[in-house]
């Protein structure tokens, strides 16, 4: 659930192509590469995925940010697997994206110059070793409950990554379940900080599903394509359903004072995350973008050497081919 | 019955010295996490520093036992202080830019991968298991550095550079791997642990081979700098061990 407000575009194709494509959709068929498919679907996988890719990518800056200090040999070692998960993530959804006609090196320029986005969520800091728990029962969870439909979306290529991904999610969801138990069970001070990290990542984690769609013809557009399959307030709601039971086993409380059982409606009632935060993080100014974009921005730059270095023997090597032939 | 005492110290010292220093060398490694140079170089990297934690457990897991005192592989690891660690100097080197983290990896794979392939003839069979499946990870983290090296060293005029100041950097710290004190020797004797000078003929042939090929000349200089494996140290351990130990040393009743 990485790719949060993703615009569908507007397409303008022959009717009688688009109707036989959406025949196709309709009939549950998948969507390869080289078929034909309307530049206004091709466009929004491009942005849907990319920022997918993205938020995997920069995702693994705050879980790394404990990676060095993780409080035994096992779970340093269990984060390493985490993040380097995400990577693989990122690896699969560039790879999803390049079969679309744009290459990896173009969606990296645009993350960088700030035309594509990342999950809002990564702009969030984790402060206490809690939140490593935090992050994979919380926005992992709303990951999972997000990408599982998305096993089904029309597009071939991302459709396979979909289900490879949800794969590895499931397991650390697991584990980060299993911090918060470790945590919610220790000693006051780590109860403590359990609960800090419940409190902080709660709203931020129901805003990864995106603004109330029930207006957007974006959305429209894209479930009728099977882009996306569920509206955002079907997927919250199913979130929060999930999640308060596991924060009552946890003896934790959830920070919504308005947070009610509601038997009519077989769901939970809760107060929505301020949506003003919500647009001003996804503007840049939450409370990490900055150092986020920096620190990738460093790697790309410090890096330029690594790969054009790589280049230069391939190209030597070549050349030494050539000539022995 | 004093040999024998002596023995189990030497074993101690000699397994913190391999479980100190694929910790230290992956926690290094583990620094990189989202800042690589490519995609792929974060998931290798991210790969290589979780078989090292791995046979970090394994290592220090076994001196643990070894040594009789109720300490795990986390006790020591989070609970010893600097003048306790027993990790070659190399791998606390910092990791200084791409080039100095691959060179480092891979003059320490070089004899890494020889010395666990010696270790697999210990006598000790809980020795050669650990040193049999540490083998066929470190085979792939040496293939990898190697194969880096060549191509940065004999690759763009600044790939070459710096792979050229990163050896130059790093090689007065190469010394230590191979060099023997007494803990060394009656391991050796003992037939637990091969003597460190016996890898040296496969490091160097290994070494000169991929310089070779990378167009990098090691440096004349024959000095080399020890103390590690001691527990001297470089002032840089200090500041890694404070990050590293921080949570258990913070709380140290808990449970993670």
């Amino acid at each position: 659930m990485y790719a949060q407000m993703v615009k569908s575009e507007a397409t303008t194709e022959d009717p009688e192509k688009l109707a036989a494509f959406q025949a196709r959709i309709d009939a549950g068929e998948k969507i390869e590469p080289k078929e034909w498919m309307p530049e206004g679907y091709r466009k929004t996988l491009i942005r849907q995925i990319g920022q997918h890719a993205h938020s995997e990518i920069v995702g693994q800056l705050p879980e790394g940010n404990w990676i060095t200090r993780a409080p035994t040999l096992e779970r340093k070692a269990i984060l390493l697997a985490k993040v380097q998960d995400e990577a693989g993530h990122g690896l699969y959804l560039y790879c999803a994206a390049e079969t679309l006609g744009v290459s990896r090196d173009e969606l990296t320029e645009a993350l960088l110059s700030g035309k594509m986005k990342y999950s809002s969520i990564f702009n969030y800091p984790t402060l206490n070793w809690a939140d490593i728990g935090a992050v994979g029962w919380l926005v992992d969870g709303a990951a999972i409950m997000n990408q599982v439909p998305l096993q089904r979306t029309s597009f071939g290529p991302y459709s396979r990554a979909m289900i490879r991904i949800c794969k590895e999610e499931s397991f650390h969801q697991r584990q980060g379940y299993d911090i918060m138990m470790k945590m919610a069970q220790g000693s006051p001070e780590q109860k403590a900080m359990a609960q800090d990290a419940l409190n902080r990542f709660w709203y931020p984690s129901l805003m990864m599903f995106g603004p109330s769609d029930k207006d957007s013809v974006h959305s429209a557009q894209s479930m009728a394509w099977k882009i996306k399959i569920n509206t955002n307030d079907e997927l919250r709601q199913k979130f929060v359903d999930q999640t308060v039971p596991q924060a009552e086993y946890l003896g934790l409380t959830i920070p919504d004072p308005e947070l009610s059982w509601n038997e009519e409606k077989g769901g939970y009632d809760f107060s929505e995350p301020d949506w003003s935060e919500f647009f001003e993080v996804i503007k840049g100014n939450g409370p990490c973008n900055a150092e986020r974009m920096e620190a990738r921005q460093k790697a790309w730059d410090e890096g330029a050497w690594f790969r054009e270095g790589l280049m230069a023997h391939a190209a030597k090597r070549a050349a030494r081919k050539i000539a022995a032939e | 019955m004093e040999t024998v005492v002596k023995l189990d110290l030497a074993l101690f010292e000699g397994l913190c010295r391999l479980g100190d220093s694929t910790l230290v060398l992956g926690h290094r490694v583990s620094e990189w996490c989202g800042h690589a140079p490519v995609l792929e170089e974060d998931i290798a990297l991210a790969n290589v520093a979780l078989d090292l934690i791995g046979q970090t457990q394994l290592w220090l897991g076994l001196a643990g036992e070894v040594e009789g005192r109720g300490r795990d592989a986390d006790a020591l690891a989070f609970r010893r202080d600097v003048w306790e660690f027993r990790n070659l100097l190399l791998v606390e080197r910092p990791n200084g830019d791409f080039g100095q983290t691959l060179m480092r990896q891979f003059l320490f794979d070089a004899w890494h991968q020889p010395m666990l392939k010696a270790l697999e003839g210990s006598n000790d069979a809980r020795i050669a298991e650990i040193a049999a499946k540490a083998g066929r990870e470190v085979a792939y983290h040496l293939e990898r550095s190697a194969d880096l090296v060549i191509r940065l060293g004999d690759g763009s005029e600044e790939s070459h550079k710096r792979m050229q100041t990163a050896l130059d950097t790093l090689w007065p710290y190469t010394g230590e791997m191979m060099a023997s004190d007494a803990t060394d020797c009656a391991l050796a004797e003992a037939g637990v642990m091969p003597a460190p000078d016996s890898i040296r003929p496969q490091w160097e042939a290994l070494v000169g081979e991929v310089l070779g090929e990378a167009t990098l000349k090691a440096p004349e200089s024959a000095y080399m700098h020890k103390g590690g494996k001691q527990g001297t140290h470089s002032e840089h351990l200090g500041h890694m061990l404070a990050t590293m130990q921080w949570l258990q040393r913070a709380y140290p009743d808990a449970k993670w």
